[in-house]
């Protein structure tokens, strides 16, 4: 397999051209249904996004971090994970929840707020579920990159098959965190894929303002292990090197980091402008990659697809999210004594005095 | 039965039995496999249990803990030792805003059953940067377990039992005690539970709290107030999260009169938390204002003479009792 690897050959590796056509050579083994499966993931992710966002808009939905134009690096990796493997994400990672295969009512129950909240409305992080292995992401940027690497040496130690995979930007390789996970999994071969989807930015700061590397995928040298440079918005490729390095971290030959090229089209989240900081043509040139876009045009050049099959498409998830909004919305909210809940395995006596005196007030 | 072990070979004990009794049980950190340990803590560990559950690690503290939260998540109970108190500041992150955090954040799906070992050398002449006591910070994060042990006997019993709880410990050992003395050490198996106190002299005067270098500071400071009549309680915290201010308070109610004697610079230390309880729970009970004998708001000196001075010790405390009962 002709991989971007560094040191072989620069150029993100690419299977799906902009056109739609494909390197036939590199085309992964995927049924005709597993790759519509992908494809509406990726509508999915894209509409739920939509709505979160004009949810967040409209003081529904408290904070939103969009995936939008990243759904190909997040769809196309998490499809090749089974369901022994965890996934400790950052916190845009959405498209991964979906094809992962959580419902998006747990999604919309977690944004409510409402009584059916998973994580019983304490954090921020989008998500978590044990059932789905899906590690809650942490808000200080890069932090659950070493505790993958914890958990895949665990797994190893175990000898269980379960590999970590974790979700990171480019703004989390400037990280301590970063560095001393990667090093620390290439001495100790922890079977852990290390997912950077570089879109760019950093809130405001530039890729640029990172590191004075091309690519991050060439950092994995000095830690001793591979790094692929995949384009990001090609779901396809990104599913193919992920693929790869899933393989080779189970069958106990260490990590792999894999830099995803692609770019975010949207703000930070629902709390940053980004025409303060980059030109309305530079997002418009990145809108012609779109990565939906493009894997559309490569399911329908091979009669996979059609533009009424598409339409049809849009239309149910559309009617499937607008039902699931209004389910979540009607839910009562959380009690207020879940403030106290979930801290120690067993409550302290202070805590119980500390209960019963905010009880008086709520 | 009992025999005499030190403070590092009790907890070396504790931590061979554990990993006997429960293969989830594995240990890392720096030099803590084929040297055992730089304090000879995890001595012969490696031979009995192997590379796989003993595993020296890079320099990387915040991998370190990082790594046992995702080693806790899997399953496992992971012990990871960070060499000296002043680099854990450097994997404070992963302990305070990831292991503490997580059974919360996740609505009570995931656990992080991990325990933090440190030590702080403060009275071993390491200078600023290896000496520092700061358990203090750690109580304002909800979610950990703080630990500190006084004595051989405890930093066995005490340690067993973190690596057996469901929610993170950071167990803090002073460096200074390791091969300082040893004492009889059960060898039937015994626990002894976290956020317990634990009255190490009863007496009638005064009631002194200290906490771990300066328990056996108190305890000497009590013997010699005892020839001259002055009757001293000494209360060893043993657990700083969550602190069992019940012990203490009902101590108060009968001596009337509070030392808190610890190793933390005064402000913001160990001792203003253990005050502020007791004069919101039993203020009416003392005769006289709580004095609390701390480090100095300064960095530790390297100088072993100004360093002797600097830290709270059996004459300081026997000046401060007598003049509380004058």
């Amino acid at each position: 397999m002709q991989m971007s690897i560094v040191g072989c050959v620069m150029g993100a590796f690419q299977i799906i051209s902009l056109d739609g056509s494909a390197d036939e050579e590199h085309l992964p083994e995927l049924s005709t249904s597993q790759m519509l499966k992908m494809y509406r993931d990726m509508v999915l992710a894209r509409r739920l996004d939509s709505w979160l966002m004009r949810l967040q808009r409209m003081g529904r939905v408290a904070i939103h971090a969009p995936s939008e134009g990243q759904e190909a690096a997040m769809v196309g990796s998490a499809h090749t994970l089974e369901s022994e493997d965890w996934v400790f994400p950052s916190y845009r990672e959405i498209p991964v929840y979906i094809a992962r295969g959580v419902p998006i009512s747990e999604i919309l129950n977690r944004q409510f707020c409402n009584e059916e909240d998973p994580l019983h409305g304490h954090d921020m992080a989008v998500y978590g579920s044990r059932r789905h292995k899906i590690v809650p992401a942490p808000v200080p940027v890069g932090m659950q990159i070493p505790t993958a690497v914890g958990f895949a040496m665990a797994a190893k130690y175990r000898g269980e098959k379960a590999v970590a995979i974790t979700y990171f930007g480019d703004g989390a390789t400037s990280k301590g965190d970063f560095h001393e996970a990667l090093n620390f999994a290439g001495v100790f071969k922890a079977p852990v894929v290390f997912f950077c989807q570089n879109n760019q930015y950093a809130i405001s700061c530039p890729f640029s303002r990172q590191t004075a590397t091309k690519t991050i995928a060439e950092k994995a040298v000095a830690y001793g292990f591979e790094g692929v440079w995949v384009d990001g918005n090609d779901v396809l490729a990104c599913y193919s090197a992920t693929k790869r390095a899933i393989e080779k971290a189970r069958r106990g030959e260490g990590p792999t980091l894999i830099e995803a090229f692609t770019y975010r089209l949207g703000p930070h989240t629902t709390a940053d402008d980004p025409s303060r900081y980059r030109e309305h043509a530079e997002v418009e040139k990145w809108r012609e990659r779109d990565p939906i876009a493009r894997f559309k045009r490569f399911l329908i050049r091979r009669g996979l697809w059609s533009e009424e099959d598409d339409a049809k498409l849009h239309e149910e998830i559309e009617e499937d999210i607008k039902l699931e909004i209004e389910k979540a919305e009607r839910k009562r909210p959380l009690k207020p004594d879940v403030i106290f809940a979930d801290v120690y395995e067993s409550e302290p006596w202070h805590l119980a005095e500390e209960r019963d005196e905010f009880s008086r007030f709520i | 039965m009992e025999r005499e072990l030190s403070f590092a070979e009790a907890l070396n004990e504790a931590l061979r039995e554990e990993m006997r009794r429960d293969e989830r049980v594995i240990i890392f950190g720096e030099d803590v496999a084929v040297a055992g340990g730089v304090y000879k803590v995890t001595k012969g560990l490696l031979e009995e249990f192997g590379p796989n559950r003993v595993i020296d690690t890079p320099i990387s503290e915040a991998a370190i803990v990082g790594a046992a939260v995702g080693a806790a998540l899997m399953g496992l109970r992971p012990v990871a030792e960070i060499m000296y108190m002043d680099f854990l500041t450097i994997a404070t992150d992963q302990l305070v805003t990831h292991a503490a955090k997580l059974r919360f954040m996740s609505g009570g799906q995931l656990k992080v059953p991990l325990v933090v070992r440190t030590q702080y050398s403060l009275g071993r002449v390491h200078g600023s940067q290896h000496s520092q006591f700061y358990p203090a910070w750690f109580l304002q994060s909800p979610g950990l377990k703080v630990v500190l042990p006084a004595t051989p006997r405890d930093a066995k019993g005490l340690l067993k039992s973190a690596i057996r709880d469901d929610d993170p410990v950071l167990f803090v050992e002073c460096g200074l005690l390791y091969h300082r003395y040893k004492e009889n050490v059960p060898e039937e198996e015994y626990l002894i539970p976290l956020g317990k106190a634990d009255v190490k002299r009863r007496g009638n005067d005064v009631t002194v709290v200290a906490v771990s270098r300066v328990v056996r500071e108190a305890l000497e400071a009590a013997q010699r107030l005892d020839e001259r009549g002055i009757s001293v309680e000494v209360i060893d915290l043993m657990t700083a999260q969550p602190m069992d201010s019940e012990t203490i308070i009902n101590s108060v109610k009968k001596t009337n009169r509070l030392v808190i004697a610890e190793d933390s610079v005064k402000t913001g230390g160990l001792s203003a938390e253990i005050a502020a309880r007791v004069a919101e729970e039993a203020l009416e009970y003392l005769d006289s204002p709580i004095v609390r004998l701390n480090s100095p708001d300064m960095p530790v000196p390297f100088s072993a003479k100004l360093e002797q001075e600097y830290m709270v010790n059996a004459d300081k405390i026997v000046d401060a009792v007598s003049k509380l009962v004058g």
